[in-house]
């Protein structure tokens, strides 16, 4: 049941199969089981029955609100959830109970979804491996020795890696910064969940979990309640299993805000995978410069199978070239270090958040709280973006890094306007990295790395879509990422689609741990 | 020691009286124009801080109250609740472009929000949403009328440049318990809309940076985009002075902080000037810095000094989009009419501006500058001046004197509104005054009586006979009639010396005044009544 599309489960929801509340139930187990992996920071297992009681009352009369109807759906913790606890992975945030619902939360709850709980993340979403979070690393189900495994073999029919015994810390990362989010759709714990990407923290992890991360197009979905890391990047993710999981979701939640003025007024025509697409009319792009230096045989293999894909099927494939993509890492940091400085400024510790011991005077005050309060990146990041702000440093690093953001940008319209329809890219230069070997660089130095194919569309505001096409020599899923041009969301969405079908990828199953209980 | 004394005391050979006194008047002519040379200039810009009137915030719902319960208009957005964003208040977009036609500034079609980073206590997000780098209007003009005793006896305009105005957020209220060593913050007033507007350096005193606050005051009250109550915080200047020496340099600037009434913007800076001036003769330095104005003694003190200049790392407002306004003839197709500001649109609700209308009235009735401004300042009384000098039946320059000078006082002690004048009346009683028929006392006593008894006054004054007396002989046989009645104030002004003589002899003009009833104008009688009382007491 936990390893079904959406559309099944609907299905089976409808037809009085199960109820919202067995289903739940069996998603709180399966939690439960893969405890380890450390998904949550909290789970919202009472609510979640409430709300799937509600649910299965609606099924039962017929009155179903929507298309969510009794799907368990999993948050990160940085969309605000009224009463309840939103740490966005930080000590600043461990008491903070926001008082109201994200526009993402309330859209999901809106459509029947039942929220099970607030996934973990790096630290204010500064991070690419999910590791730095004040509530703990979060670990890819991926190859993972459960402990209370019975089974031999956690992975898929097809899939033949194996894990041998491990000490503690050997086990994968999950990628960041919405880790949780990841491990949660690819562990079966819950059918879909809600990351953010503001350099790829979406995308990511999707990949290394080996499932489907869209980040939309900016502004698609309303980022109010999402708490911010870079306002002008941002863009709340959907992760699902399957390209029609994502798109169930995405028609769920899309549209104007008004309590988010950066959301593209109209009307929104929802995503229909069941349009079929022509491969053969497509002009796909494959870009010279994503090939990164330290990229493994393994993605490169891949991206070149999925190109080879298209071209049999008819599709025009050529090579194509955006020169300024090698910057954006650079005018990322920037960027993303000044929005984090202004952002930031209001955890002072007095209207909410963790308040430091020294109160001998307002700014003792400010500084104790907020040098406990964070952690050393988020203090870093802050330091260097003050440092970039400053009035005789403002020209030389922000505006320089605004112009280059434009050329970036400029880039992917240049290239679109050329009659090209889509990119097809790697995601990540690489499957997921052992925690071990992640931990030998700093959280700067791996986000640089990680961050490298899907951190220029953020600063574009493009769709991008990352979805598994195949295991690695390891048996490590490999992401292949579709880029198209602003609001074209439901074309990577149907090219997706199509690649799915013909990758035929196969996703982690853990019912094994059930087995035996 | 005077400087003339000592110039006496050393250089000058013993001269005669004559020489002496000649050469006084060339050391004091020198004098002067030695001070004129030392003598200081002072420059004042200002900038105002005015809320916006609306109901809502400028970028939240809460509402905007004054003294309101403690903390009871704060939305989450207001405490800087993360995930919230910020959502312009149209009404304080609209509010802006108004104030900025009526104050002549020209109009940004896109303008910006930036953050502006400080950490205070009562400013919740760690940073304030202001508009720094592209505001909603620059440029602009107001012209503005200075009553300053010291420097002219009538009233002077002037025209002040404005550099620009932005909207802005308002901070919340710190309260400081210092002996319970606590902090208390009220956030009602954070987030609430500001316009800021900010003036070229072009003031030259207190009292002309005061005529200007009280132009604006009146502009905006007119145009309701601030309700002006400067003593609730409404209405803040904050004054940069600085002197220097006729032609050089502008001289270190010190920031004269919140003056919360016109009053004490022209005493705190007049007290700045002085200050500044006392210490530069003293051989010190300026120190640029912020003061405050202690209203009670006077002085401006200082509260906190600007040496470390803070670094308020502005940076776009990455929320906001741009604010687009525009003409109706330049609306894209594309964007509905209802969904924007529409410049045109807000010129029309702009009254005449009291500055066109003090040259209005001054150029088409012919009347001087200083009887307009109190009859612009209410439209009541403009709407009355206008439809009494329209008729042609009256000199206007006589009506507009009376509502400038008379008609509040008389409305205020007679208890009763415009309405209740009779316009056949006040116009008969104005071509009295103008056919020189009756004395200003008489007027006044002729208006009051026209509204108690309700008659016409020219009747009146045939009827209760209260003609001036012009006629040389009757107003002869007056005085002598005084005289003779007072025999106690002539004997006294026979035997006093100056000052004595003077009041005796203004008592004697009391019972003149006391006995024609004020029917006689001062001038025509005085003269009279000196001559006799010289004669009488040389007897």
């Amino acid at each position: 049941m936990l390893s079904l599309p959406i559309r099944e489960v609907l299905k089976h929801l409808k037809e009085g199969k199960i109820t919202a509340r067995d289903l739940i139930e069996l998603c709180l187990k399966r939690s439960e089981k893969v405890k380890e992996l450390n998904i949550f920071v909290t789970e919202t297992g009472e609510l979640a029955r409430q709300q799937a009681d509600d649910s299965s009352n609606r099924l039962k009369s017929g009155n179903e609100i929507g298309p969510l109807e009794g799907i368990p759906i999993g948050f990160k913790d940085n969309f605000c959830s009224n009463g309840i606890r939103t740490s966005c992975g930080s000590r600043m945030l461990a008491n903070f109970i926001p008082p109201y619902h994200a526009t993402m939360i309330e859209k999901t709850l809106n459509n029947g979804g039942v929220l099970l709980g607030k996934t973990n993340m790096d630290e204010f979403a500064m991070g690419a491996g999910s590791v730095d979070s004040a509530s703990g690393p979060v670990r890819n189900p991926w190859k993972y020795k459960f402990k209370s495994r019975r089974h031999k073999n956690n992975q898929s029919e097809d899939s033949k890696g194996h894990v041998t015994d491990k000490e503690d810390d050997d086990w994968l990362i999950t990628g960041g910064s919405s880790g949780g989010s990841a491990a949660a759709v690819a562990s079966g714990v819950c059918f879909g969940a809600f990351g953010s990407d503001t350099g790829g923290s979406t995308r990511i992890p999707a990949s290394f979990c080996g499932v489907t991360g869209l980040k939309p197009s900016y502004g698609r979905l309303s980022r109010h309640g999402l708490i911010p890391l870079v306002n002008s990047m941002d863009v709340p993710g959907i992760i699902g299993k399957t390209t029609e999981d994502v798109a169930t979701i995405l028609n769920c939640v899309s549209g104007l805000d008004l309590k988010d003025s950066t959301t593209l007024p109209g009307s929104y025509q929802p995503v229909n995978l069941q349009e079929s697409i022509d491969v053969k009319k497509l002009h796909i792009g494959i870009p010279k410069e994503y090939h990164a230096p330290d990229t493994t045989e393994d993605v490169i293999t891949t991206w070149g199978q999925i190109a080879d894909m298209l071209d049999n099927a008819g599709a025009k494939v050529s090579q194509v070239s955006l020169p300024y993509t090698q910057y954006s890492i650079k005018v990322y940091s920037v960027l993303c270090c000044c929005e984090v400085a202004s952002n930031m400024a209001r955890y002072d510790g007095i209207e909410f958040g963790y308040r430091g011991t020294n109160e001998q005077s307002t700014e003792e005050m400010f500084a104790s709280s907020r040098h406990h309060g964070f952690n050393d990146v988020v203090r870093g990041r802050i330091m260097a973006g003050n440092y970039f702000l400053l009035k005789e440093n403002y020209e030389r690093y922000f505006i320089q890094a605004q112009k280059i953001r434009r050329l970036i940008s400029e880039d992917f319209q240049k290239v679109f306007k050329s009659g090209v329809n889509m990119l097809v890219t790697p995601t990540t230069i690489n499957p997921a990295l052992p925690y071990r070997y992640f931990m030998e660089e700093d959280n700067q130095t791996r986000c640089s790395q990680l961050d490298v194919f899907t951190q220029p569309s953020n600063l574009a505001g493009i769709p991008a879509l990352t979805l598994p096409v195949s295991l690695s020599t390891d048996q490590l899923p490999i992401g292949i990422q579709i880029l198209a041009p602003h609001l074209h969301d439901d074309k990577v969405l149907l090219l997706g689609n199509w690649i799915e079908q013909q990758v035929n990828f196969p996703f982690l199953n853990l019912d094994c741990l059930d087995e035996g209980v | 020691m005077q400087p003339f004394d000592w110039i006496v005391r050393h250089c000058i050979r013993p001269i005669s009286a004559l020489d002496c006194q000649q050469f006084k008047s060339v050391v004091n002519h020198c004098m002067r124009s030695l001070q004129k040379s030392t003598e200081w200039e002072s420059v004042i810009g200002l900038e105002i801080h005015a809320q916006i009137l609306s109901d809502s915030k400028l970028f939240s719902g809460s509402g905007t109250k004054f003294a309101a319960p403690v903390n009871s208009q704060v939305s989450l957005f207001d405490c800087a609740i993360p995930g919230t964003l910020p959502v312009l208040n149209r009404r304080c977009v609209e509010a802006g472009v108004l104030t900025a036609l009526a104050l002549k500034c020209k109009i940004n079609n896109v303008s910006k929000f930036d953050r502006k980073h400080y950490f205070y206590a009562d400013l919740p997000t760690g940073y304030q949403i202001t508009q720094q780098r592209e505001p909603l209007a620059i440029n602009g003009k107001v012209d503005f009328i200075v009553f300053d005793k010291k420097k002219s006896k009538l009233p002077y305009t002037k025209t002040v440049q404005l550099i620009q105005l932005q909207l802005e957020q308002d901070s919340g209220k710190s309260l400081h318990d210092d002996q319970g060593g606590k902090s208390l913050i009220d956030l009602n007033r954070a987030g609430v809309g500001l316009m800021e507007i900010v003036t070229a350096p072009d003031f030259t005193s207190g009292e002309e940076a005061a005529g200007f606050i009280k132009e604006l005051h009146k502009i905006l009250t007119m145009i309701e985009t601030c309700d002006g109550k400067m003593a609730e915080g409404s209405l803040r200047v904050d004054a940069n002075v600085s002197i220097n020496r006729p032609g050089e340099e502008l001289g270190t600037r010190t920031e004269v902080k919140n003056l919360n009434s016109i009053r004490a913007v022209a005493r705190a800076i007049e007290y700045e000037i002085e200050r500044q001036k006392e210490e530069m003769e003293k051989g010190n330095e300026i120190v640029k810095e912020t003061r405050t104005f202690d209203t009670v003694t006077g002085e401006t003190i200082v509260m906190r000094d600007k040496e470390t200049v803070l670094d308020y790392r502005f940076m776009p407002e990455p929320n906001l989009p741009p604010v687009h306004v525009y003409s109706s003839q330049d609306l894209p197709d594309s964007i509905p009419s209802d969904r924007v500001v529409l410049i045109d649109k807000l010129k029309e609700q702009i009254p005449e501006l009291l500055s066109e209308k003090r040259k209005r009235l001054q150029e088409q009735y012919n009347i001087p500058l200083v009887l307009t401004y109190n009859i612009v300042n209410d439209d009541e009384f403009l709407q009355f001046f206008e439809e009494l000098a329209e008729t042609g039946q009256a000199e206007p320059r006589i009506i507009a004197a009376f509502v400038s000078d008379f008609l509040l006082y008389f409305l205020k002690k007679l208890e009763i509104n415009i309405s209740d004048i009779k316009r056949e009346y006040i116009l008969d009683l104005c071509q009295l005054v103008e056919k020189r028929l009756i004395t200003r006392e008489t007027r006044n006593i002729l208006f009051e009586r026209m509204i108690i008894e309700d008659r016409k006054p020219s009747d009146m004054v045939q009827e209760d006979n209260l003609e001036i007396i012009q006629d040389v002989d009757e107003l002869t046989e007056l005085c002598i009639q005084v005289l003779d009645e007072n025999p106690k104030f002539v004997r006294k002004y026979k035997n006093s010396l100056t000052k004595g003589k003077e009041r005796a002899f203004k008592n004697l003009g009391y019972k003149m005044e006391e006995l024609t009833g004020g029917r006689a104008i001062f001038g025509a009688w005085s003269g009279i009544l000196k001559t006799l009382l010289e004669e009488r007491i040389k007897d």
